[in-house]
């Protein structure tokens, strides 16, 4: 696969299919894992390094499960491509950075990535569209089973899997939600949800995970705790509190409908109005209109508009995936620019 | 908009801050931006967040000459250094730093025992913590436990012995048995 070919389509859990895909985006599971004789990431010099590369290539391509995917170098990639990749929430921020010994495994649909040499020499991904976290961890299970058969990993009896950063050793799973509460945000009800979340030791961030803020009204909920519970407890208990949440979601949208539902209409259209002619627009102004939107077509009030369709523009309008359309290096005014064209060009607008 | 700090490149970051409930915003260009960051990382650091956590378990020297420091045996990382930065160095450490491990991961996690899944090969019971990190195994010590019971009932029981015991890797074994019994 060459990186260019992502332009051609877009993650398969972008479908909007799966349970709860009015509410809930994405499911995505994580695991970290180490290998038992080399030093961590952080501690490593460029020939350690290299050398967990190549046995985590050497052993990715003996596992069946890994046809078709590729494996590449980050030294490889500029600067454009990684930040694509991270657009496309295939690999973190940091792993953008410092090439050295880093690399992605991607599979065809992007349902699976390996990052390798990130904070721990493994961090693998499954994502799947909607409430999906059981599937993804069958999937990423069977994986990481196959990996071990190739690969010692760093583990004890009593601790569970070592990684680097001690909030991550046991079971070394994060299983994130990423859930779309527009209404909650609008009933100013978020704010109390996301305390009650906290409390409960769960984590919410924003839509590019740690350290970014809520945009377009996405909230990404995980577990803290990784040590002390079985990985099915852990995505039980994750279930059992994105349901209550979906349905918090669900009340405030009722309610929304039911208290002044020709203002709800009145925003979601001028949103859609917007979003087909504006000729400049910045990703932080589109996402909160697209936020809008994709709630139009939940609640019915936009038909003929695909959930696929706008699930993708949140990826697609990243200044990244803009420049690599556009083929060359964009400022921000013309990425504003561009992004409105794309907008336009997708939503059906270029005859106004 | 310009940038807020440099005054010069145009601001393309858009940064809330929250200081005492106090809400301010900040616009800043990319380069100012990756700057603050960096200042912010060094001021909420995890590391000073994982050593305010493990600040009253420590145990033996942690300062001192080179000859005394708390080091690991595996890549020589000093435990004082982990204390700044919040990242063990290998495996390994987590066998010499175990004593105040132990009481960091209960304050993180609320329990210091593994209960999920196993690399494939390796049987809880017959690994030793020494073992998992050079990757040897060991023979099986005596008391491995043999979970042979189908009665349910017998099966709690011993689940009820194990958790009293604090035998948490028998109990978790026996919990998943049981699950896997009632299912059918």
């Amino acid at each position: 696969m060459k990186i260019e070919e992502l332009l051609n389509h877009t993650g398969e859990w972008l479908r909007g299919t799966g349970p709860s895909a009015h509410i809930v985006m994405s499911s995505r599971i994580r695991l970290a894992r180490n290998l038992a004789h080399a030093t961590f990431t952080n501690k490593a010099g460029k020939k350690d390094l290299e050398g967990v590369f190549t046995s985590v290539e050497k052993a990715v391509a003996k596992i069946s499960l890994f046809k078709g995917a590729t494996l590449f170098r980050m030294g490889d990639l500029d600067q454009v491509d990684r930040q694509m990749l991270v657009e496309r929430h295939l690999m973190s921020h940091e792993h953008a950075s410092n090439p050295d010994g880093k690399g992605l495994l991607i599979s065809g649909e992007e349902v699976i990535s390996i990052m390798v040499n990130e904070e721990d020499h493994l961090r693998i991904q499954v994502m799947r569209s909607g409430l999906n976290l059981t599937e993804g961890w069958d999937m990423i299970n069977a994986m990481d089973d196959a990996l071990s058969k190739e690969l010692e990993f760093a583990f004890m009896p009593a601790w569970g899997y070592l990684t680097a950063c001690p909030t991550n050793t046991g079971t070394a799973m994060r299983g994130s939600v990423m859930m779309h509460l527009p209404a909650l945000v609008m009933t100013k009800q978020i704010n109390k949800v996301l305390a009650a979340i906290s409390k409960l030791s769960f984590a919410s961030r924003g839509f590019y995970g740690e350290g970014t803020q809520a945009s377009g009204n996405f909230y990404q909920i995980s577990n803290q705790v990784s040590l002390g519970h079985s990985e099915e407890d852990i995505i039980q208990n994750i279930n059992g509190l994105i349901r209550q949440v979906i349905e918090q979601e669900e009340q405030a949208r009722q309610a929304l409908l039911v208290q002044n539902k020709p203002m709800l209409e009145d925003k979601i259209c001028r949103s859609w109005g917007v979003l087909k002619t504006a000729r400049i627009i910045s990703s932080q102004e589109a996402i909160e209109l697209f936020s809008m939107v994709r709630l139009g077509v939940d609640m019915g009030i936009l038909k003929h508009v695909a959930h696929k369709a706008i699930n993708e523009m949140f990826i697609t309008i990243q200044p990244a995936h803009l420049q690599k359309v556009e083929g060359k290096k964009l400022n921000a005014f013309e990425r504003d620019t561009k992004r409105a064209g794309v907008i336009r060009q997708k939503l059906g607008g270029n005859n106004v | 908009m310009q940038c807020d700090i440099c005054n010069k490149k145009k601001a393309t970051v858009h940064l809330t801050e929250i200081v005492d409930e106090q809400m301010s915003e900040m616009h800043l260009c990319e380069e100012c931006a990756r700057n603050k960051s960096a200042q912010m990382e060094q001021q909420f650091g995890l590391g000073d967040l994982l050593a305010g956590l493990s600040a009253d378990v420590g145990k033996g020297p942690l300062k001192g000459d080179d000859k005394n420091a708390l080091k690991c045996s595996g890549c020589g990382l000093i435990y004082e250094d982990f204390r700044k930065f919040g990242r063990l160095g290998c495996g390994q450490c987590y066998v010499s730093f175990k004593e105040h491990l132990s009481g960091l991961l209960r304050k993180i996690h609320g329990s210091n025992r593994h209960l999920g899944k196993t690399p494939f090969g390796v049987k809880p019971e017959v690994v030793t913590e020494k073992a998992a990190s050079t990757g040897t195994a060991l023979p099986a010590p005596e008391e491995t436990v043999l979970i042979a019971s189908d009665n349910i009932e017998d099966l709690k029981k011993q689940l009820h012995a194990a958790i009293a015991a604090e035998d948490f890797e028998k109990a978790a074994k026996l919990r998943d048995k049981i699950r896997k019994m009632e299912q059918k």
